[in-house]
Protein backbone atom coordinates (compact mmCIF):
# COMPACT_ATOMS: atom_id res chain seq x y z
CA UNK A 1 0.00 0.00 0.00
CA UNK A 2 0.76 3.48 -0.17
CA UNK A 3 2.10 4.89 3.03
CA UNK A 4 2.29 8.40 3.69
CA UNK A 5 2.94 10.82 6.98
CA UNK A 6 1.74 13.85 7.63
CA UNK A 7 3.60 16.99 7.44
CA UNK A 8 5.08 18.57 10.42
CA UNK A 9 2.44 20.74 11.44
CA UNK A 10 4.19 24.21 11.27
CA UNK A 11 4.82 23.78 7.68
CA UNK A 12 0.74 23.12 7.35
CA UNK A 13 0.16 26.26 9.29
CA UNK A 14 2.10 28.39 7.16
CA UNK A 15 0.31 26.71 4.03
CA UNK A 16 -3.26 27.66 4.80
CA UNK A 17 -2.77 30.23 6.87
CA UNK A 18 -4.44 33.22 4.22
CA UNK A 19 -7.61 30.56 3.89
CA UNK A 20 -10.38 31.28 6.44
CA UNK A 21 -12.48 28.13 5.62
CA UNK A 22 -10.67 25.32 5.19
CA UNK A 23 -11.83 21.75 4.66
CA UNK A 24 -9.50 18.48 5.54
CA UNK A 25 -10.10 15.94 3.48
CA UNK A 26 -9.31 12.51 4.73
CA UNK A 27 -9.40 9.01 2.58
CA UNK A 28 -9.74 5.34 4.25
CA UNK A 29 -7.56 3.45 1.94
CA UNK A 30 -3.90 3.16 2.40
CA UNK A 31 -3.03 6.34 4.64
CA UNK A 32 -6.47 5.38 6.89
CA UNK A 33 -4.40 2.17 6.89
CA UNK A 34 -0.93 3.68 7.82
CA UNK A 35 -2.33 5.68 10.35
CA UNK A 36 -1.90 9.14 8.65
CA UNK A 37 -4.73 10.39 6.74
CA UNK A 38 -7.71 8.41 7.83
CA UNK A 39 -10.78 9.50 9.72
CA UNK A 40 -8.92 9.63 13.55
CA UNK A 41 -5.76 11.51 11.94
CA UNK A 42 -8.22 13.94 10.19
CA UNK A 43 -10.12 14.90 13.48
CA UNK A 44 -7.17 14.75 15.25
CA UNK A 45 -5.38 17.37 13.09
CA UNK A 46 -7.94 19.40 12.64
CA UNK A 47 -8.30 19.61 16.82
CA UNK A 48 -4.62 20.52 16.69
CA UNK A 49 -5.33 23.49 14.35
CA UNK A 50 -7.94 24.37 16.62
CA UNK A 51 -5.81 24.44 19.15
CA UNK A 52 -2.94 26.28 17.65
CA UNK A 53 -5.79 29.08 16.70
CA UNK A 54 -6.38 29.51 19.63
CA UNK A 55 -2.79 30.18 21.10
CA UNK A 56 -2.12 32.73 17.94
CA UNK A 57 -5.60 33.97 18.14
CA UNK A 58 -6.30 33.55 14.74
CA UNK A 59 -9.79 32.56 13.56
CA UNK A 60 -10.16 30.14 10.78
CA UNK A 61 -13.30 27.73 9.96
CA UNK A 62 -12.47 24.08 9.92
CA UNK A 63 -14.33 20.99 8.65
CA UNK A 64 -13.36 17.45 8.72
CA UNK A 65 -14.58 14.81 6.07
CA UNK A 66 -13.33 11.37 4.82
CA UNK A 67 -14.10 9.93 1.59
CA UNK A 68 -13.42 6.20 1.10
CA UNK A 69 -11.15 6.54 -1.54
CA UNK A 70 -9.74 9.92 -2.92
CA UNK A 71 -7.91 8.75 -5.88
CA UNK A 72 -10.92 7.77 -7.58
CA UNK A 73 -13.52 10.69 -8.83
CA UNK A 74 -16.77 9.07 -7.83
CA UNK A 75 -16.45 9.35 -4.38
CA UNK A 76 -14.78 12.63 -4.30
CA UNK A 77 -17.41 14.08 -5.93
CA UNK A 78 -19.56 12.98 -2.77
CA UNK A 79 -18.35 15.72 -1.09
CA UNK A 80 -18.35 18.08 -4.61
CA UNK A 81 -20.23 21.04 -2.37
CA UNK A 82 -18.08 21.15 -0.05
CA UNK A 83 -15.07 21.35 -2.11
CA UNK A 84 -16.29 23.83 -4.03
CA UNK A 85 -18.07 25.48 -0.47
CA UNK A 86 -14.39 26.28 0.81
CA UNK A 87 -11.41 28.83 0.53
CA UNK A 88 -8.57 25.93 0.67
CA UNK A 89 -9.21 21.61 0.27
CA UNK A 90 -6.45 20.43 2.83
CA UNK A 91 -6.15 16.57 1.43
CA UNK A 92 -4.74 14.02 3.90
CA UNK A 93 -4.79 11.45 1.22
CA UNK A 94 -1.60 10.51 -0.43
CA UNK A 95 -0.38 13.02 -3.02
CA UNK A 96 -2.82 10.91 -5.82
CA UNK A 97 -6.01 12.22 -3.85
CA UNK A 98 -5.01 15.89 -3.58
CA UNK A 99 -4.01 15.41 -7.27
CA UNK A 100 -7.75 14.00 -8.09
CA UNK A 101 -9.11 17.05 -6.38
CA UNK A 102 -6.88 19.48 -7.86
CA UNK A 103 -7.33 17.75 -11.60
CA UNK A 104 -11.30 17.68 -10.98
CA UNK A 105 -11.41 20.99 -9.41
CA UNK A 106 -8.92 23.16 -11.16
CA UNK A 107 -10.03 26.74 -9.92
CA UNK A 108 -10.38 25.44 -6.14
CA UNK A 109 -7.14 25.00 -4.37
CA UNK A 110 -6.26 21.32 -2.73
CA UNK A 111 -2.95 21.58 -1.23
CA UNK A 112 -1.04 18.50 0.39
CA UNK A 113 -1.25 17.53 4.00
CA UNK A 114 0.67 14.36 3.42
CA UNK A 115 3.99 13.59 2.34
CA UNK A 116 3.43 10.57 0.58
CA UNK A 117 6.76 8.24 1.30
CA UNK A 118 6.78 4.49 0.13
CA UNK A 119 4.69 1.61 -1.39
CA UNK A 120 5.32 -0.41 2.22
CA UNK A 121 4.22 -2.87 3.92
CA UNK A 122 3.32 -3.22 7.83
CA UNK A 123 5.81 -5.03 9.12
CA UNK A 124 4.07 -5.01 12.38
CA UNK A 125 1.98 -2.87 14.06
CA UNK A 126 3.27 0.30 13.69
CA UNK A 127 6.37 -0.32 11.19
CA UNK A 128 6.10 -0.24 6.97
CA UNK A 129 8.91 -0.80 4.78
CA UNK A 130 9.47 -0.46 1.35
CA UNK A 131 9.30 -3.51 -1.00
CA UNK A 132 8.78 -1.77 -4.41
CA UNK A 133 9.39 0.93 -6.51
CA UNK A 134 6.95 0.37 -9.22
CA UNK A 135 10.11 -0.06 -11.57
CA UNK A 136 7.54 -1.53 -14.02
CA UNK A 137 9.12 -4.40 -14.43
CA UNK A 138 9.01 -7.13 -11.76
CA UNK A 139 12.08 -9.98 -11.34
CA UNK A 140 11.20 -10.96 -7.61
CA UNK A 141 10.55 -14.73 -9.79
CA UNK A 142 14.37 -14.57 -9.72
CA UNK A 143 15.25 -13.41 -6.51
CA UNK A 144 13.28 -15.81 -3.51
CA UNK A 145 10.43 -12.88 -3.70
CA UNK A 146 12.67 -10.10 -2.63
CA UNK A 147 13.13 -7.07 -4.69
CA UNK A 148 16.57 -6.18 -4.98
CA UNK A 149 15.39 -2.54 -6.71
CA UNK A 150 13.51 -1.38 -3.48
CA UNK A 151 15.53 -3.33 -1.07
CA UNK A 152 19.16 -2.92 -1.90
CA UNK A 153 20.64 0.83 -1.71
CA UNK A 154 22.05 0.39 -4.72
CA UNK A 155 19.58 -1.93 -6.83
CA UNK A 156 22.35 -4.20 -7.38
CA UNK A 157 20.93 -6.93 -9.97
CA UNK A 158 23.43 -9.39 -9.31
CA UNK A 159 24.63 -10.34 -5.89
CA UNK A 160 25.55 -7.89 -2.77
CA UNK A 161 27.96 -5.20 -2.96
CA UNK A 162 31.58 -4.87 -1.40
CA UNK A 163 29.17 -3.19 1.80
CA UNK A 164 27.29 -5.97 2.73
CA UNK A 165 28.79 -7.58 5.80
CA UNK A 166 27.09 -9.82 8.10
CA UNK A 167 23.68 -9.95 6.53
CA UNK A 168 23.52 -6.15 6.95
CA UNK A 169 23.80 -3.09 4.63
CA UNK A 170 26.92 -0.34 4.71
CA UNK A 171 24.25 1.92 4.58
CA UNK A 172 22.24 1.56 7.60
CA UNK A 173 23.25 -1.49 9.63
CA UNK A 174 19.95 -1.93 10.74
CA UNK A 175 18.75 -2.49 7.38
CA UNK A 176 19.40 -5.94 6.19
CA UNK A 177 21.34 -6.53 3.23
CA UNK A 178 18.34 -7.17 0.32
CA UNK A 179 20.70 -9.85 -1.21
CA UNK A 180 21.85 -11.52 1.57
CA UNK A 181 18.00 -11.79 2.54
CA UNK A 182 17.96 -13.24 -1.34
CA UNK A 183 20.60 -15.67 -0.89
CA UNK A 184 19.38 -17.24 2.08
CA UNK A 185 15.97 -17.48 0.65
CA UNK A 186 16.86 -19.33 -2.44
CA UNK A 187 18.93 -21.75 -0.12
CA UNK A 188 16.07 -22.69 1.54
CA UNK A 189 13.99 -23.08 -2.04
CA UNK A 190 16.72 -25.12 -3.44
CA UNK A 191 17.12 -22.71 -6.42
CA UNK A 192 20.60 -21.13 -5.35
CA UNK A 193 21.82 -22.06 -9.24
CA UNK A 194 19.78 -18.81 -9.46
CA UNK A 195 22.50 -16.82 -7.74
CA UNK A 196 25.06 -17.32 -10.59
CA UNK A 197 22.69 -16.47 -13.45
CA UNK A 198 23.48 -13.07 -15.04
CA UNK A 199 21.00 -10.36 -15.05
CA UNK A 200 21.55 -8.32 -17.75
CA UNK A 201 21.77 -4.58 -16.82
CA UNK A 202 18.45 -2.68 -16.26
CA UNK A 203 15.90 -1.05 -18.78
CA UNK A 204 14.23 1.72 -16.47
CA UNK A 205 12.47 2.80 -19.06
CA UNK A 206 9.61 1.15 -17.78
CA UNK A 207 10.34 2.86 -14.32
CA UNK A 208 9.75 6.41 -13.90
CA UNK A 209 12.71 7.53 -16.08
CA UNK A 210 11.10 7.11 -18.92
CA UNK A 211 8.89 9.97 -17.96
CA UNK A 212 4.91 9.96 -16.78
CA UNK A 213 3.51 5.90 -17.18
CA UNK A 214 -0.42 5.71 -17.83
CA UNK A 215 -1.37 2.08 -17.53
CA UNK A 216 -4.66 0.87 -20.20
CA UNK A 217 -6.84 -1.85 -20.36
CA UNK A 218 -8.53 -1.46 -23.34
CA UNK A 219 -11.12 -3.37 -23.02
CA UNK A 220 -12.28 -1.31 -19.67
CA UNK A 221 -12.31 1.52 -21.60
CA UNK A 222 -15.53 2.87 -22.52
CA UNK A 223 -16.17 3.35 -26.23
CA UNK A 224 -17.42 7.19 -27.25
CA UNK A 225 -20.68 5.91 -27.98
CA UNK A 226 -20.65 4.10 -23.90
CA UNK A 227 -19.02 8.15 -22.47
CA UNK A 228 -21.82 9.79 -24.14
CA UNK A 229 -24.55 7.45 -22.35
CA UNK A 230 -22.74 7.52 -18.60
CA UNK A 231 -22.25 11.78 -18.98
CA UNK A 232 -26.08 12.27 -20.21
CA UNK A 233 -27.08 10.15 -16.90
CA UNK A 234 -24.87 12.66 -15.04
CA UNK B 1 -12.26 40.15 40.69
CA UNK B 2 -12.49 36.47 42.01
CA UNK B 3 -9.61 34.27 41.16
CA UNK B 4 -10.04 32.50 37.59
CA UNK B 5 -10.24 28.71 38.74
CA UNK B 6 -8.52 26.25 36.22
CA UNK B 7 -9.78 23.88 33.92
CA UNK B 8 -9.12 20.33 34.23
CA UNK B 9 -10.05 17.05 32.37
CA UNK B 10 -9.27 13.87 34.04
CA UNK B 11 -9.98 10.58 31.93
CA UNK B 12 -10.20 7.93 34.58
CA UNK B 13 -10.24 4.25 34.19
CA UNK B 14 -13.52 2.52 35.73
CA UNK B 15 -11.49 0.41 37.39
CA UNK B 16 -8.32 1.16 39.52
CA UNK B 17 -8.42 4.99 38.34
CA UNK B 18 -11.93 5.99 39.70
CA UNK B 19 -11.79 3.57 42.55
CA UNK B 20 -9.00 5.95 44.00
CA UNK B 21 -10.89 8.71 42.73
CA UNK B 22 -13.92 7.80 45.06
CA UNK B 23 -12.34 6.43 48.24
CA UNK B 24 -10.33 10.31 48.42
CA UNK B 25 -13.90 11.46 48.10
CA UNK B 26 -15.02 9.43 50.84
CA UNK B 27 -12.24 10.36 52.80
CA UNK B 28 -13.32 14.10 52.79
CA UNK B 29 -10.54 15.39 50.50
CA UNK B 30 -11.82 18.22 49.45
CA UNK B 31 -10.08 19.61 45.42
CA UNK B 32 -9.55 23.23 44.69
CA UNK B 33 -10.24 23.37 41.19
CA UNK B 34 -12.87 22.72 38.64
CA UNK B 35 -12.16 19.07 37.76
CA UNK B 36 -13.85 17.27 35.32
CA UNK B 37 -13.45 13.60 35.09
CA UNK B 38 -14.39 11.60 32.45
CA UNK B 39 -14.96 7.73 33.16
CA UNK B 40 -14.02 5.28 30.74
CA UNK B 41 -13.74 1.52 30.67
CA UNK B 42 -10.02 1.36 30.42
CA UNK B 43 -6.94 3.98 29.47
CA UNK B 44 -6.75 1.88 26.53
CA UNK B 45 -9.84 3.33 24.93
CA UNK B 46 -8.68 7.05 25.27
CA UNK B 47 -7.90 8.04 21.92
CA UNK B 48 -5.53 11.24 20.82
CA UNK B 49 -8.73 13.03 19.73
CA UNK B 50 -10.44 12.73 23.14
CA UNK B 51 -7.53 14.40 25.08
CA UNK B 52 -6.97 17.23 22.44
CA UNK B 53 -10.67 17.81 21.99
CA UNK B 54 -10.72 18.85 25.42
CA UNK B 55 -7.65 21.29 25.00
CA UNK B 56 -10.09 22.76 22.30
CA UNK B 57 -12.73 23.09 24.62
CA UNK B 58 -10.91 24.86 26.89
CA UNK B 59 -9.18 22.87 29.26
CA UNK B 60 -6.10 24.24 30.98
CA UNK B 61 -4.38 21.02 32.25
CA UNK B 62 -5.70 17.54 31.27
CA UNK B 63 -4.35 14.03 32.94
CA UNK B 64 -5.42 10.42 32.08
CA UNK B 65 -5.64 8.16 35.32
CA UNK B 66 -5.29 4.68 34.73
CA UNK B 67 -3.95 1.07 36.68
CA UNK B 68 -1.00 0.30 37.52
CA UNK B 69 1.17 -0.63 34.10
CA UNK B 70 1.62 -3.97 35.63
CA UNK B 71 -1.84 -4.68 37.19
CA UNK B 72 -3.95 -3.34 34.91
CA UNK B 73 -7.60 -4.84 34.65
CA UNK B 74 -7.37 -5.23 31.09
CA UNK B 75 -3.81 -5.78 31.09
CA UNK B 76 -1.89 -3.77 28.96
CA UNK B 77 -4.39 -1.02 28.29
CA UNK B 78 -2.73 1.72 31.05
CA UNK B 79 0.31 0.88 28.83
CA UNK B 80 -1.83 2.00 25.82
CA UNK B 81 -3.38 4.54 27.45
CA UNK B 82 0.29 6.09 28.16
CA UNK B 83 1.74 5.23 24.72
CA UNK B 84 -1.86 8.02 23.63
CA UNK B 85 -0.86 10.13 25.57
CA UNK B 86 3.26 10.68 24.66
CA UNK B 87 1.63 10.85 20.99
CA UNK B 88 -0.43 13.47 21.79
CA UNK B 89 2.45 15.37 24.01
CA UNK B 90 4.46 15.55 20.96
CA UNK B 91 1.84 17.02 19.07
CA UNK B 92 1.45 19.97 21.98
CA UNK B 93 4.52 20.47 21.22
CA UNK B 94 3.84 20.87 17.42
CA UNK B 95 1.33 22.78 17.96
CA UNK B 96 3.70 25.13 20.23
CA UNK B 97 1.40 24.24 23.36
CA UNK B 98 3.51 23.56 26.79
CA UNK B 99 3.40 19.19 27.12
CA UNK B 100 3.19 19.73 30.73
CA UNK B 101 -0.53 20.83 30.55
CA UNK B 102 -0.81 17.01 29.81
CA UNK B 103 -0.12 14.10 31.85
CA UNK B 104 -0.61 10.17 32.61
CA UNK B 105 -0.72 8.78 36.35
CA UNK B 106 -1.12 5.43 37.36
CA UNK B 107 -3.09 4.67 40.68
CA UNK B 108 -4.14 0.99 42.16
CA UNK B 109 -7.44 1.38 43.87
CA UNK B 110 -5.92 1.88 47.32
CA UNK B 111 -4.36 4.89 46.58
CA UNK B 112 -6.94 7.65 47.19
CA UNK B 113 -4.19 9.25 48.43
CA UNK B 114 -2.62 10.09 45.26
CA UNK B 115 -5.92 11.50 43.85
CA UNK B 116 -5.33 15.11 45.53
CA UNK B 117 -1.58 15.14 44.76
CA UNK B 118 -2.65 14.69 41.21
CA UNK B 119 -5.02 17.65 40.96
CA UNK B 120 -2.65 19.62 43.10
CA UNK B 121 -0.04 19.16 40.45
CA UNK B 122 -2.21 19.69 37.33
CA UNK B 123 -4.12 22.78 39.29
CA UNK B 124 -0.26 24.34 39.63
CA UNK B 125 0.74 23.60 36.08
CA UNK B 126 -2.09 25.29 34.86
CA UNK B 127 -2.15 28.54 36.98
CA UNK B 128 1.40 28.74 36.38
CA UNK B 129 0.90 28.17 32.33
CA UNK B 130 -2.99 30.09 32.92
CA UNK B 131 -5.18 29.48 29.87
CA UNK B 132 -4.19 28.62 26.09
CA UNK B 133 -3.54 31.53 24.11
CA UNK B 134 -3.91 34.12 27.58
CA UNK B 135 -7.52 34.19 26.93
CA UNK B 136 -10.54 33.39 29.60
CA UNK B 137 -9.87 29.81 28.26
CA UNK B 138 -13.34 29.15 26.04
Amino acid sequence: MIVAKRKPLDEIVEMIAPYKKVTVIGCRSCVAICLAGGEKEVKMLVSALKVRNKKDHRHQEFEALVVERQCEKEWVKEVEDKIIGSDLVLSMACSLGAQTIGDMYPERLCFPGLNTGIFGVPEEQGVWSEKCIGCGNCIIHTTGGICPISRCAKSMLNGPCGGSANGKCEVNLDVDCAWAAIYDRLKLQNRLDLMEKITPAKDWSTSHSGGRRIFVREDAKLTPHQKKGREAVQ
Amino acid sequence: MAERRPKIVGFCCERHGMDAVVLSAQSGKQMDASVRLVQVPCTGRVDGIHLLKAFEDGADAVFVLGCLEKNCYYDTGSIEGRKRVDYVKQMLAEVGIEKERLEMFNAASSNAWMFPGIVAKMVEVAKKLGPIGGGDGH
